[in-house]
């Protein structure tokens, strides 16, 4: 029997269509903006200082495409990080006890931190030369985004269906084909996400990876955080406003020409067999895919593509067997090799630093740890009674969501840099306390993951549990505790854990403001390594790097964990 | 002239390692042949192994111990020409109908033009026409596995596994695709040689198979082999037909000599697993049975049929009632005890009185875990306690789902209570 609608599998005739002109306009234009953003990269430092950063907003768009440019290719490497670290430790049970660890201290380890110590090191890969100050500002920045994309990837290859696996061996498809098969497709929704989180994210540290100051050298990259940081610096109040508006623009434009499309195409890749209700659009997408010109562009890399697929060693071959007993040994031999290694490494911590300072010091440092622990403390409470209340009422109503989803984003992105000048003015001029009000800087970035998972977990309550909320006529305190705060407990907690792990770090920004000459300090830990920073003292930078690691991972160990865990199953519906 | 030799199964024996360091044996023993131009089905409930012994074919997994021969070669991984039909399809969702039935050929490194050709030919086949570019999410069950079986079909395998390929789909799409099978089978419009059937169902063995294989379960072990001669196509209401399904209620329920019982759980012991079966169920059961026309005794076909359920429905409910002897199983019937005609007579609290009788009488478990309460001092127990004890003796999955049904039946029969969150037991119920 012979259908009778007509077979979408024919070839498309490649003919010149009206999308093309569109298409055109946006390869051209990401061909002009590759030109101006990777200009200049490879000429000496010393030109760099002799042409100081113009604060003219005609310098704007410059500034902003190379910022990106970084930021994308940030973006590139935590990918390349993701599909190879995240690979190997869910697929080698041996590397997992390792890697897994080490990434979940490197996520609690305050990425500012890094920045001093790895400029060192890049800036005499091309020594003289701005490409070395350029590697440095793009490693602090992948800094700022691989962790949560390589868990991320890492959860969803743990959580493969079996059927698809064992599918993907009978059929016999070689470990490169299930790859980009199976895991990538299955993991890349999340991952997606997770990708618009890390940009979001990285805005924060921008200012501080561009305008890199170690000791007495001061390398200012052009781009949008060194004239973030030469507008604070100089008192520019206008210069400012330009660069909230220009970065408005640049989250706009990226979110429109690649995350918007990416979701929408992302979607076909959604595990559930159900067809979704909303889905997905973007016209971008819709471009790309109607265009002639870009399927013509496209062939030759889809050739290759598959090609790469066929030549790929095949993964059938029998797989070696082990006697269990000869496992065990090795396993254990290698669980004793992972100790000592950490043992070697916690020693060698500990002989610099003491090298350096004194136990006192030591002391210092922890006391301090403890000022900025309660100031984290309090401000996720505080977020939480603002957000939860605010985030259930934008949950149970899709229309609002709509509106809020997008513009917390771009909150979310806001580098809380740009509210210096107005907490240093106010507190100077009122005569506040800075201990208390340069803290909620601290949470001006990270709150919004509160907001955004108590949002999906509302939207996430089944209409039917409303229904009989409203039926048996729960209204008011025993609506929101029987009903709203446990469905959303669980969403609550996993952003709770994102939020306070990132004010962290972000007190190392926020615990000291300036604008112009004038710089409030609040006493705490990141104040602490901030100041270390400055002052090029390693021992200090180590030691408080070590100390508010130690303090995220116990705490994320003691609470958060048995918390998260709890949340799960107590209160997971279904 | 004999038949070719497909697949030659020689003692195959598997075995899973146990948290304490003994080993969980699953597989028993197995001989089994396939020759060409047979359908040949492994028919056992779940926890026969039957399902494991399909993989350990297809190369998922390797054998403690025995051989596994494909055309005189030993298999050691995912064997050219061996495909696998999966029970819920495992097709991926990112892929268009196409794509997925592209995908085995693709893996093949054969030219993208017969890529193209064969699996184009496979849909066609299998009546997916106008299909080729859906998504998987957008078919119904019926047309998904067909997509699973043209994904099996194009890499013209000699062999084709399939594991309870339509015990996903309902009663209609699974028929209608089971006869559009056996047609392009007897037709030898397909491309295979020889076909092993994983199934629960009986009346789809006996509709499918030229031989059925029966296991027993703890551990899996092939307890008869049954030929079906009849010719096809088949009559499921042909007298012949009939007295095959009955004929395997029979052998299933009837207590062996020298092995373990399919069903009829011999030991007393505290470590059986228990079938997760709610006392609602149970107490469906016996008052169907205590009603007309069964008045006491049912044909387990019959019943089956009536109730419209598989053998992995129906066998787990008669063997809790066994176990709390309020029916006994045998030669394809059931029977109702003296007690469980009392129980069907009682009101709910005389029923849950009755039901306490039966449980700590006749469910070691339970007795056990009451006992402990009642000796300690707090009257509680974790969870964990009594977790560990079973895993001693079967898999972890197992032991939860012990637990599970044995405090399901305890909080029925008000035996003992027990608090998830805390996950204590406890002798008080919250009052």
């Amino acid at each position: 029997m012979r259908p009778l609608l007509p077979i979408s599998v024919e070839r498309r005739a490649l003919g010149f269509n009206s999308w093309d002109v569109i298409a055109i306009v946006l390869v051209v234009g990401l061909v002009v903006f590759l030109a101006e953003a990777s200009r200049d990269v490879l000429q000496p430092l010393a030109e760099l200082q002799r042409t100081p950063l113009s604060l003219a907003p005609a310098h704007l768009p410059e500034y902003a495409a190379r910022t990106t440019l970084r930021m994308f290719l940030a973006l590139a490497l935590s990918l390349l990080f993701t599909f190879t670290y995240a690979t190997l430790a869910a697929k080698n049970k041996r590397a997992r006890v390792l890697l897994i660890p080490l990434l979940d201290i490197l996520q609690s380890v305050p990425i500012l931190g890094f920045i001093s110590t790895t400029v060192v090191f890049f800036m005499s890969l091309v020594p003289g030369r701005v490409l070395g100050a350029e590697f440095a500002a793009i490693f602090a920045i992948f800094t700022s985004q691989a962790w949560n994309m390589a868990f991320s990837f890492y959860q969803s290859l743990r959580t493969v269906p079996t059927e698809l696996i064992e599918a993907s061996r009978s059929f016999r498809l070689s470990p490169w084909m299930h790859f980009w098969r199976v895991d990538v497709p299955f993991a890349l929704p999340q991952l997606i996400w997770n990708m618009m989180m890390s940009m979001s994210g990285s805005w924060f540290f921008v200012v501080a990876s561009e305008a890199i100051s170690v000791g007495n050298t001061t390398v200012m990259l052009p781009g949008m955080g060194s004239y973030i940081a030469t507008a604070i610096e100089q008192r520019d109040l206008t210069a400012v406003g330009w660069a909230i508006g220009t970065m408005l623009v640049v989250i706009l434009l990226y979110d429109q020409l690649l995350f918007r499309p990416l979701v929408a195409w992302a979607d076909r890749f959604r595990f559930e067999q159900q067809a979704s209700i909303a889905v997905p659009a973007s016209w971008v997408l819709d471009v790309i895919r109607r265009s002639g010109v870009i399927a013509r562009l496209r062939r030759p890399f889809s050739m290759l593509w598959r090609h790469s697929l066929r030549m790929a060693p095949s993964g059938a071959g029998p797989r070696s067997v082990r006697s269990l007993d000869r496992q065990r040994w090795v396993d254990l031999a290698w669980g004793g090799i992972v100790l000592v290694l950490v043992a070697l490494a916690l020693w060698q911590v500990a002989r610099f630093v003491l090298s350096g300072l004194s136990l006192t010091d030591v002391g210092e440092a922890i006391l301090l740890g403890f000022a900025t622990l309660t100031r984290v403390v309090i401000l996720i409470a505080i977020a939480s009674a603002i957000w939860v209340p605010v985030g259930v009422w934008v949950g149970t109503r899709p229309r609002a969501a709509l509106v809020v989803q997008p513009v917390a984003q771009f909150l979310a992105a806001f580098p809380a840099n740009l509210l210096f000048p107005v907490a240093v003015v106010a507190i100077v001029t009122l005569k506040l306390n800075p201990d208390i009000w340069l803290s909620p800087l601290m949470i001006l970035g990270t709150q919004w993951y509160i907001l955004f998972n108590v949002i999906a977990g509302a939207a996430a309550i089944p209409s039917e549990l409303r229904d009989v909320g409203t039926n048996l006529q729960v209204h008011g305190p025993l609506w929101w505790r029987k009903v709203a705060l446990p469905a959303v407990f669980p969403y609550y907690v996993t952003g709770a854990i994102t939020a306070s792990g990132g004010s962290w770090n972000a007190s190392i920004v926020a615990e000291v403001a300036s604008w112009g000459d004038e710089r409030v300090q609040a006493s705490g830990l990141g104040a602490y390594i901030a100041r270390a920073t400055e002052g090029g003292d390693f021992y200090r930078i180590v030691l408080g790097i070590a100390v508010m690691s130690a303090f995220v991972v116990v705490i994320n160990r003691a609470f958060w964990r048995p918390l998260y865990l709890y949340a799960e199953r107590k209160y997971r519906l279904g | 002239m004999p038949a070719a030799r497909l697949l030659d199964i020689h003692s195959v024996r598997q075995a899973f390692p146990k948290p304490d360091g003994g080993d969980l044996l699953v597989l028993d023993d197995i001989d089994l042949e396939l020759a060409e131009g047979e359908i040949v089905g492994l028919l056992g409930r779940s926890g026969s192994g039957k399902s494991t012994l399909l993989r350990l074919i297809a190369g998922l997994a390797r054998p403690t111990a025995g051989d596994i021969v494909y055309l005189g070669r030993p298999v050691a991984g995912p064997a050219p020409g061996i495909a696998m039909v999966f029970q819920n399809f495992a097709l991926f969702p990112w892929l268009t109908v196409l794509e997925n039935v592209q995908l085995g050929l693709e893996a093949l490194r054969l030219p993208e033009s017969e890529v193209r050709q064969r699996a184009l030919a496979g849909i066609d086949l299998i009546g997916l026409d106008g299909y080729e570019s859906a998504y998987p999410r957008e078919l119904s069950g019926g047309m998904r596995q067909r997509v699973g079986f043209a994904r099996a079909l194009v890499v013209h395998p000699n062999v084709l596994l399939m594991d309870e390929p339509f015990s996903a789909l309902d009663i209609l799409t699974a028929e209608t695709l089971r006869n559009d099978f056996l047609d392009l089978w007897s037709e030898r419009r397909l491309p295979i040689k020889g076909v092993i059937l994983v199934t629960h169902n009986i009346e789809e063995a006996v509709l499918m198979c030229d031989r059925i294989l029966l296991f027993s379960r703890n551990p899996g072990h092939v307890i008869s082999e049954i030929r079906v001669d009849l010719p096809r196509p088949r009559n499921r209401l042909e007298p012949r037909f009939r007295d095959l399904v009955e004929g395997i209620y029979v052998s299933m329920t009837a207590p062996p000599v020298g092995s373990t019982p399919a069903l009829v759980p011999s030991e007393r012991r505290v470590e059986v697993i228990l079938p997760r079966v709610s006392a609602n169920l149970i107490s469906g059961l016996i008052e169907t049975m205590a009603g007309a026309p069964y008045n006491g005794k049912a044909d387990l076909p019959v019943i089956a049929g009536s109730l419209h359920m598989e053998v992995d429905d129906l066998f787990p409910v008669a063997e809790a009632l066994q176990m709390l002897r309020l029916a006994e199983v045998g030669e394809g019937d059931i029977r109702l005890t003296h007690a469980g005609k009392q129980f069907s007579e009682a009101e709910l609290d005389d029923r849950k009185k009755l039901f306490q009788h039966q449980l700590l009488c006749y469910v070691p478990l339970a007795a056990h875990i009451r006992r402990v309460l009642q000796e300690r001092a707090n009257h509680t127990a974790p969870r964990s306690r009594f977790l560990d004890e079973l895993e001693d003796h079967m898999t972890i999955e197992a032991a939860e789902q012990t637990l599970r049904a044995v405090i399901a039946w305890a909080r029925f029969a008000e035996a003992f209570a027990y608090d998830d969150e805390t996950q204590t037991f406890s002798l008080e119920n919250p009052t």
